[in-house]
C-alpha cells in the first residue's frame, strides 16, 4: 500500500518547499500592505527564467541566478513604487486587480523576451541520484531544501535581530502605530516587495531544473503559494512555508496514489476543507475577522 | 440589591426583562449573572465606568454576542435563542456607537432599509414590479420619510449618507432604526461626538420618540447630563453586575455608585 | 404624483433594447457580430456577478465555473442522453445554481481574502474536473457536436438571429438586475455590504441573503454558459479556467462596482479589447495588461463611477456659476 511512499516525501518535500518560499512572499507583502499579491508567481516565473538567460548570455551558473534574484528584487520594488504606492486608499478588490495586470504584464513582457519555449536549468551538482532511506533523491532536491532553510534562518535573524525587520514586524501587527513611532510604512511596504521578489526569484531558479520553466508558468505556482499561506495562517510567514510543505507532501501522495491528473485538485480541495473548518489556518490564531 | 431599588417603583411587567444574563469572552467575565429590566413606555438607561459591560449588555439583547447563560425575554417571550435579524423583527432595534450608517445609499435609501422586515413582497414581485410591490414600497417610502421628518432631516432625504455631517449621520441611524417600528429601542451612546447643543436636541428627540412614537427606549450613555434629563430609570453596571437601579434622582444620591464613579475618576 | 406608463428602469432597458437591435446594422461583417455575441454572453455573467460583488460585496474568484457547469450540462445532456434542447438548457442553468446553493453556506461564512481564496479554489477544482473527466466531457481537447440552438421550433442558423436573442435575454437580465436592486432585497444587500452588524440589527437575514444573490449569480452565469455552448457548438476547459474568472471580475470592476450599466460596458469593453488589439501581434497582451492596470490606477471606481463624477464635477460648476 505504501510503496514508494519516501520517494513521494520526498518529491512532495522538494516541491512544497518552492511552495513555502512563494507563500512566505505573499506573507511578506500582506503583513506590510494588507494586499494579496497576485503577481507573486510571475517573481518565481523571472528568477528563473532570467537565470537560464544570463546563464545563455555568459555568466557563470551561480552568479546568474544572484542576478536574476537581485533583478527580480528591483521589480519588485518597482512594482510597489509604481503601481501600488499610487494607489492608496483605494478599494482592495482594486489592489487585487492591479497586481492580476502587473502579473499579465510580466508574463507578456517574459513571452516576448525570452519566447515561448520551455526551458531548463541545469542541475547545481549533477543529476546523479543519491538512494537513501528507500528513495531516490535528486542532488537538486537537497539543494532546494538547504536553500529554502538558509533563507527561512536568514528572515528569522532579520525579524529578530535588525532593526528594519522589527519595523517591517511592526507594521504587521499595527500599521498606526508603527508609523506614530516614526516607521516609513511607505518604505516598508517598498522593502516588502523586493523581499519578495528576491525569495519568489530564488524559488524559481532552485526550482528550475527539476520541474523546468517557461513565460507561464507563475500563475499555478502563485496560486498554490497562495494557497501555503492560506493553510499555514495568513498573516504568519513561517506558517506559510510549513503550509507549503504540506501542500506539496499531499500533491505529491494524492498524485501517486489516487490520480495524478487530480494532482492540482488535491491541494485545493484540502484548502477549501480546512477554509471551512477551521479558516484562520493550521497555524493561524482563531478570530479571523473580529467584529 | 442594593437600597437603590426600594425607592423606585418596580414597573409592572416589564417590556424587556433580562434575568441573570453572563457572558464570558475566553477567561473574562463581560457580565456576571446581571438582571436588567426596562419598563414599558419608559426611557431606561444603562450607565457605569469604561468597562462596565454596557455594550456587552446592548449586544447580547440584540443577540450580537451569544449568552453564556441567562434569560431574555421580550414581552414575556424567550428571544435569547434567536439570531440577531429575528430579535429586531421581534421589535428589538438598535443604533451603535460607532456609527454603522449605509454609507454608499441615500438617506432616504437608509431609512427604507430599516423597514426591511415590514416591507412584505416576493422577489419575484419586485422584478415584475407588480401592483403589490408598488403599493408596498410607495408605503415603505411613505413610513421612511415620516421618520426621516421626525428627526429633522426630510430635507437630506436624496444626499448620499455618506456625505451627511457626523451629527446629522447619528440622527440618520435614530430614523432608521425608528423605521422598524421597534417596540424597545436600545441607543448605545448616541451622544458620542456631539456638541453640546446637539446633545441638548438629542434629549429632546428622545425624549419624543417615548412620548410621541410611544417606543420604548433604552439608553447607554456616558453623558450624565443628557442621562439625568432624559431618563424615567437608570441601571448602573460595575464590573460587568448591577450596582444599583432606581429614578435619576435616586441614583444621583446613592453613595455606591458615587463611590464607583469617583474610584474610577469619571 | 402622475406615474409614468412605465417605469424608469423599464424605459431605459427599452432604449438599450432598441440601441442592441440597432448594432449589426452598423457592422462592417459577420465576425463582429460574433464579437458582440460573445460581448452580450459576457455581460449577462457581468451584471451577475455584479450583482455579488459591487452590491452584496461579496468577491468570487471562480465565476467561471458555473458559466462552465452550465455549458458542459446542457451539453451532454442533449448529445450523450439525447435529451430536448430546452431540457438541457434548463439543466444547465439547474446545475450552476444547484452548485452554488450547496457551496454557499460554508463559503459565504468566509470574509476578504478567505472568501477570495475559497472561490479561487472552488473554480480550480471545477476546471480540473472538466480537464481530467475524460469520459464525460472530452478533456482538454474539448466537446464537440453540440446541437445548435433551436427553441419552439425555430433553430438559430444565422449569428444575426442568436444576437437578437441575446439582445431579448441581456435586456431581460438587465431589467431584472435594475429592478431587483431597487427593492427591498437590493436595499438589503447593499446594506450588508457596508455592515453586516447594522443590517442585521434591522431584521436583514445575513445568510439567507448572501445565499442567494450568490445562486442568483450562478445560475446567470450558467444561462450565459448554455447559450455560449449551443452557440459555438464547440466547449473547452480552458474557456472556464480561473483566467476567465478573473477577466469577470475584472469586467465588473472595470465597469464600475455595484452599476448594471458599468458591468455591461466592461464586459462589452473587455470582449472587444483583445480583437481590437490582434493588429498588434505578440505585445497584444502587453497591451492589455497595460491598459487594465492603467484603469484601475486612473477610474478608481470604474468606467460607471468615472462617468458619475464627470458630471458631478460638471453639475457643481454650474451651481457656482450660477451662484457667482
Amino acid at each position: 500500500m505504501f510503496a514508494g511512499a519516501p520517494q513521494y516525501i520526498v518529491s512532495g518535500l522538494t516541491q512544497g518547499a518552492a511552495y513555502g518560499l512563494i507563500g512566505l512572499g505573499f506573507t511578506m507583502i500582506f503583513n506590510t500592505t494588507g494586499i494579496i499579491n497576485f503577481a507573486q508567481g510571475e517573481f518565481v516565473m523571472l528568477g528563473g527564467m532570467l537565470s537560464v538567460c544570463l546563464l545563455g548570455a555568459g555568466l557563470p551558473l551561480p552568479l546568474a541566478i544572484v542576478a536574476a534574484c537581485l533583478a527580480t528584487a528591483v521589480i519588485g520594488g518597482l512594482m510597489e513604487r509604481l503601481t501600488i504606492r499610487p494607489l492608496a486608499g483605494a478599494p482592495a478588490v482594486n489592489a487585487v486587480i492591479i497586481t492580476i495586470g502587473v502579473s499579465i504584464l510580466l508574463r507578456g513582457g517574459a513571452m516576448l523576451a525570452f519566447g515561448k519555449d520551455t526551458v531548463a536549468l541545469p542541475a547545481f551538482s549533477g543529476v546523479k541520484p543519491i538512494l537513501a532511506l528507500g528513495a531516490a533523491i535528486q542532488p537538486q532536491s537537497l539543494w532546494v531544501l538547504a536553500v529554502t532553510l538558509a533563507l527561512l534562518a536568514a528572515l528569522k535573524l532579520f525579524f529578530s535581530a535588525t532593526i528594519q525587520g522589527k519595523a517591517m514586524l511592526a507594521c504587521a501587527c499595527q500599521k498606526k502605530a508603527a508609523s506614530l513611532v516614526g516607521i516609513s510604512v511607505a518604505r516598508m511596504a517598498l522593502l516588502s516587495f523586493a523581499i519578495s521578489g528576491l525569495i519568489g526569484a530564488t524559488a524559481g531558479a532552485i526550482l528550475a531544473p527539476i520541474t523546468m520553466t517557461a513565460y507561464d508558468v507563475g500563475m499555478m505556482l502563485g496560486l498554490k503559494g497562495f494557497a501555503a499561506c492560506i493553510l499555514g495562517g495568513l498573516g504568519n510567514p513561517f506558517g506559510a512555508a510549513a503550509g507549503g510543505l504540506l501542500l506539496g507532501v499531499l500533491e505529491s501522495f494524492g498524485a501517486g496514489y489516487v490520480a495524478s491528473g487530480y494532482k492540482d485538485a488535491f491541494a485545493f480541495i484540502v484548502l477549501l476543507l480546512l477554509l471551512f473548518v477551521k479558516p484562520s489556518g493550521l497555524f493561524g490564531k482563531a478570530g479571523v475577522e473580529r467584529v | 440589591m442594593p437600597a437603590a431599588n426600594a425607592v423606585s417603583p418596580a414597573p409592572p411587567a416589564p417590556l424587556l426583562d433580562v434575568c441573570a444574563a453572563t457572558v464570558r469572552f475566553g477567561g473574562i467575565h463581560a457580565l456576571t449573572e446581571a438582571d436588567f429590566a426596562i419598563a414599558r413606555g419608559s426611557v431606561t438607561a444603562l450607565i457605569g465606568p469604561n468597562g462596565a459591560g454596557k455594550t456587552t449588555m446592548l449586544n447580547a439583547i440584540t443577540g450580537m454576542v451569544p449568552l453564556t447563560s441567562g434569560d431574555i425575554r421580550l414581552d414575556g417571550a424567550d428571544i435569547a435563542g434567536l439570531p440577531p435579524h429575528k430579535r429586531a423583527a421581534a421589535g428589538v432595534v438598535r443604533t451603535f456607537q460607532n456609527l454603522e450608517v449605509f454609507t454608499s445609499m441615500s438617506v432616504l435609501e437608509n431609512v427604507m432599509a430599516g423597514r426591511h422586515a415590514l416591507t412584505r413582497y416576493t422577489v419575484a414581485a419586485s422584478i415584475l414590479r407588480t401592483p403589490g410591490f408598488r403599493r408596498a414600497e410607495a408605503a415603505c417610502r411613505e413610513a421612511a420619510l415620516d421618520c426621516l421628518e421626525f428627526v429633522g432631516l426630510a430635507d437630506e432625504a436624496d444626499t448620499p449618507a455618506g456625505d451627511l455631517p457626523y451629527g446629522k449621520q447619528r440622527l440618520l441611524e435614530m430614523a432608521r432604526a425608528l423605521a422598524a417600528d421597534p417596540k424597545l429601542l436600545l441607543l448605545d451612546e448616541p451622544a458620542a461626538g456631539l456638541n453640546s447643543k446637539e446633545t441638548a436636541r438629542l434629549g429632546d428627540l428622545i425624549r419624543a420618540v417615548c412620548d410621541r412614537r410611544h417606543v420604548t427606549v433604552g439608553l447607554v450613555e456616558h453623558d450624565m447630563e443628557l442621562v439625568m434629563a432624559v431618563s424615567d430609570h437608570i441601571t448602573v453596571l460595575h464590573f460587568g453586575h448591577p450596582l444599583a437601579a432606581g429614578t435619576p434622582d435616586a441614583i444621583q444620591a446613592n453613595p455606591e455608585v458615587i463611590k464607583a464613579y469617583l474610584g474610577e475618576d469619571e | 404624483m402622475k406615474r409614468p406608463i412605465l417605469g424608469q428602469n423599464a424605459a431605459q432597458a427599452v432604449l438599450f433594447f432598441a440601441l442592441l437591435l440597432a448594432v449589426p446594422y452598423g457592422l462592417p461583417n459577420e465576425y463582429y457580430l460574433s464579437i458582440c455575441i460573445l460581448g452580450s454572453l459576457n455581460a449577462v455573467i457581468a451584471v451577475g456577478l455584479n450583482l455579488l460583488m459591487g452590491y452584496a460585496g461579496q468577491v468570487s474568484l471562480g465565476h467561471a465555473a458555473f458559466y462552465g457547469l452550465g455549458a458542459y450540462a446542457t451539453a451532454i445532456c442533449t448529445t450523450r442522453f439525447g435529451l430536448p434542447i430546452p431540457v438541457g438548457m434548463a439543466a444547465g442553468v439547474t446545475l450552476a445554481a444547484a452548485v452554488a446553493w450547496i457551496v454557499a453556506l460554508p463559503t459565504l461564512k468566509l470574509k476578504g481574502n478567505y472568501l477570495a481564496m475559497a472561490t479561487l479554489g472552488f473554480g480550480i477544482i471545477v476546471s480540473i474536473v472538466f480537464n481530467e473527466a475524460v469520459d464525460l466531457t472530452g478533456g482538454p481537447s474539448g466537446f464537440v457536436g453540440i446541437p445548435r440552438l433551436a427553441l419552439f421550433g425555430h433553430t438559430f442558423e444565422s449569428d444575426h438571429g442568436y444576437y437578437n436573442l441575446m439582445a431579448v435575454v441581456l435586456t431581460l437580465v438587465v431589467l431584472l438586475a435594475l429592478n431587483l436592486m431597487k427593492s427591498r432585497t437590493g436595499r438589503a444587500l447593499r446594506a450588508l455590504h457596508v455592515s453586516e452588524k447594522a443590517a442585521s440589527s434591522l431584521g436583514v437575514d445575513i445568510a439567507a441573503h448572501k445565499r442567494f444573490v450568490f445562486v442568483l449569480s450562478a445560475a446567470l452565469a450558467g444561462l450565459a454558459g448554455v447559450l455560449y455552448a449551443h452557440y459555438l457548438s464547440f466547449i473547452a476547459p480552458a474557456s472556464f479556467g480561473f483566467s476567465f474568472s478573473v477577466q469577470l471580475v475584472v469586467m465588473v470592476v472595470l465597469g464600475g462596482m455595484a452599476s448594471v450599466w458599468g458591468s455591461v460596458a466592461g464586459a462589452f469593453f473587455l470582449t472587444a479589447l483583445p480583437e481590437a488589439l490582434r493588429e498588434f501581434e505578440d505585445i497584444d497582451i502587453l497591451v492589455y495588461g497595460a491598459i487594465l492596470v492603467l484603469t484601475i490606477m486612473y477610474l478608481p471606481d470604474g468606467l460607471a463611477g468615472g462617468i458619475k463624477r464627470l458630471s458631478r464635477k460638471l453639475r457643481r460648476t454650474g451651481v457656482d456659476d450660477a451662484r457667482s
